[in-house]
């Protein structure tokens, strides 16, 4: 996992690079100030607290930080914050009821999908997107089409499962 | 992270304009720009963010050939009714590149802009690489080179190109449009990609301050029966070590017409000439015939230490390719 600061050192922002933004992100119009050079990821998580988007590889090889812009699953840790502006981002928290869980965060945990849970923000919004793009009709597909989401606690077999029963029930 | 000015633009015309600012550099999926600037790669004093240019983004076929806008998105590519159909191997090497998530992003003018794998390329510490420093020498060269070109390569660099997508596009003849400050050009796909020379960091032949706007397939038969085959150590989201597009054109069992080129093995993707006229009138089914036509392009391979086996895989590659353009008659 990198720890790398997303802008200088301390967290703080350099006057220069600091830019307001507005960002539409779950439903809401948030406005944000963040550093020009910030990814979507980084500013999700240090500006905007919204920490269910995971940082794993934070060079698109992973798919931890995975969310959906415009209803397209998205690698926010390859995206700029400033590039989302007038776009719908979707993260984690946003496909979560308030009193509940999405019927792919059940069948996550009902297939016992996850060990440590740090890829299953980014494995659950791929899958989402999966299942809407009619990619999980098989467990070859499913493979296929899940495969930008790594999980090194290896509970493949378990997210093919999850995926293959969330389709079903879709 | 390096400073750098960070603007939108909604035309062409504007687009060029900013362009000709020094240290501009355009972003679009930034799949791949991305990651130039957080590992010291790329330092763009400017971003020109290209993606409100709608008019880039369009895909259109009609009889005569395929028009796929620089800023359409792998996945909108792949999905194209008349791509799956007329021009497979487009498909197919789009569907096998990257991930869900890159290909919804990456465009298809920025995935022919990619620059090599070569791990001495992308080391987070820097290591001599002429691509990355020019002069500085190459890693790879005394280092591990098993992802390394077998073909092609020079005493510069022996990296490989790795888009799937340049490689089907090379098979099937088509044609890259650029715009610069001083008008539209177009370049034909296969010599788009320069091989290493004393200014190995120059990759293409795409000048400074000049864009990619669309790229162009010819329809014919040979497209409407073609194939891409990757071979990678993983079963997905992973570089080829070897892939091949083929293009058929079959009578009565008989090769009338073929088209082949590899990625994986050179800097370029690399078009074997020698092997498509051997092909000429040779019976499909025949594999051993089919393999003796391949032996003139690979007479001059150059494998390293570590890479040998490309020469082997290749061959075999192609061989399989040919046959399964075949059976999809």
């Amino acid at each position: 996992m990198r720890t790398s600061a997303p802008s200088q050192p301390g967290g703080g922002i350099a006057a220069d690079d600091t830019v307001a933004i507005s960002l539409h992100i779950n439903g809401e119009l948030r406005h944000v100030l963040t550093d020009r050079r910030a990814t979507l990821l980084d500013t999700l998580r240090e500006r905007l607290a919204l920490t269910g988007t995971k940082k794993g590889c934070d060079r698109g090889e992973c798919g931890a930080c995975t969310v959906h812009i415009d209803g397209r699953r998205v690698l926010a840790c390859l995206a700029l914050a400033v590039m989302a502006e007038g776009r719908e981002v979707i993260t984690i928290e946003g496909v979560t009821p308030a009193d509940g869980l999405h019927p792919v965060q059940a069948s996550f945990i009902e297939h016992d999908a996850l060990q440590c849970g740090y890829c299953t923000p980014g494995q659950v919004m791929s899958a989402i997107a999966c299942i809407r793009e009619g990619r999980a009709t098989s467990d070859d597909e499913i493979r296929e089409f899940m495969s930008g989401n790594l999980c090194r606690c290896s509970a493949y077999p378990q997210i093919v499962a999850a995926v293959r029963a969330a389709a079903a029930g879709a | 992270m390096q400073h750098f000015a960070y603007s939108r633009v909604a035309t062409l015309a504007d687009a060029i304009n900013a362009m000709q600012q020094p240290d501009a550099m355009v972003i679009a999926g930034g799949t791949e720009l991305l990651n130039w600037m957080k590992e010291g790669i790329a330092a763009p004093a400017r971003l020109i963010d290209v993606n409100g240019i709608a008019d880039l983004a369009q895909v259109t076929a009609d009889d005569r050939g395929l028009r796929i806008g620089a800023l359409a998105r792998l996945s909108d590519v792949a999905e194209h009714p008349v791509v799956r159909t007329a021009y497979p191997a487009i498909a197919q090497a789009l569907l096998a590149s990257a991930s869900p998530q890159i290909r919804n992003m990456a465009t298809i003018g920025g995935n022919l802009m990619q620059r090599t794998r070569c791990p001495y390329f992308r080391a987070e510490v820097e290591v001599p690489c002429n691509k990355r420093r020019p002069g500085s020498g190459c890693a790879a060269m005394s280092g591990n080179d098993r992802t390394a070109a077998v073909l092609g390569a020079t005493a510069q660099c022996i990296a490989t190109h790795p888009s799937d997508l340049a490689v089907a596009l090379a098979a099937l003849d088509a044609t890259v449009h650029v715009t610069g400050a001083s008008g539209p050009r177009s370049i034909p796909l296969v010599s788009f990609y320069r091989q290493p020379d004393g200014t190995t960091e120059r990759e293409t032949r795409l000048d400074a301050g000049e864009l990619i706007t669309a790229i162009e397939v010819p329809a014919s038969a040979v497209a409407r029966q073609s194939r891409y085959l990757k071979l990678r150590e993983r079963a997905s989201y992973e570089f080829a070590l070897v892939s091949v597009a083929v293009g058929l054109d079959v009578e009565e069992g008989r090769i009338r017409a073929a088209s082949i080129a590899l990625g994986g093995v050179a800097p370029k993707p690399w078009r074997l000439c020698a092997t498509e006229d051997a092909l000429q009138r040779v019976t499909l089914s025949d594999e051993a015939a089919v393999r003796k036509t391949l032996t003139a392009d690979f007479a001059d391979a150059t494998p390293g230490r570590h890479n040998g086996f490309k020469v082997e895989l290749a061959k075999r590659a192609v061989v399989r390719a040919l046959q399964m353009a075949g059976e999809g008659a």
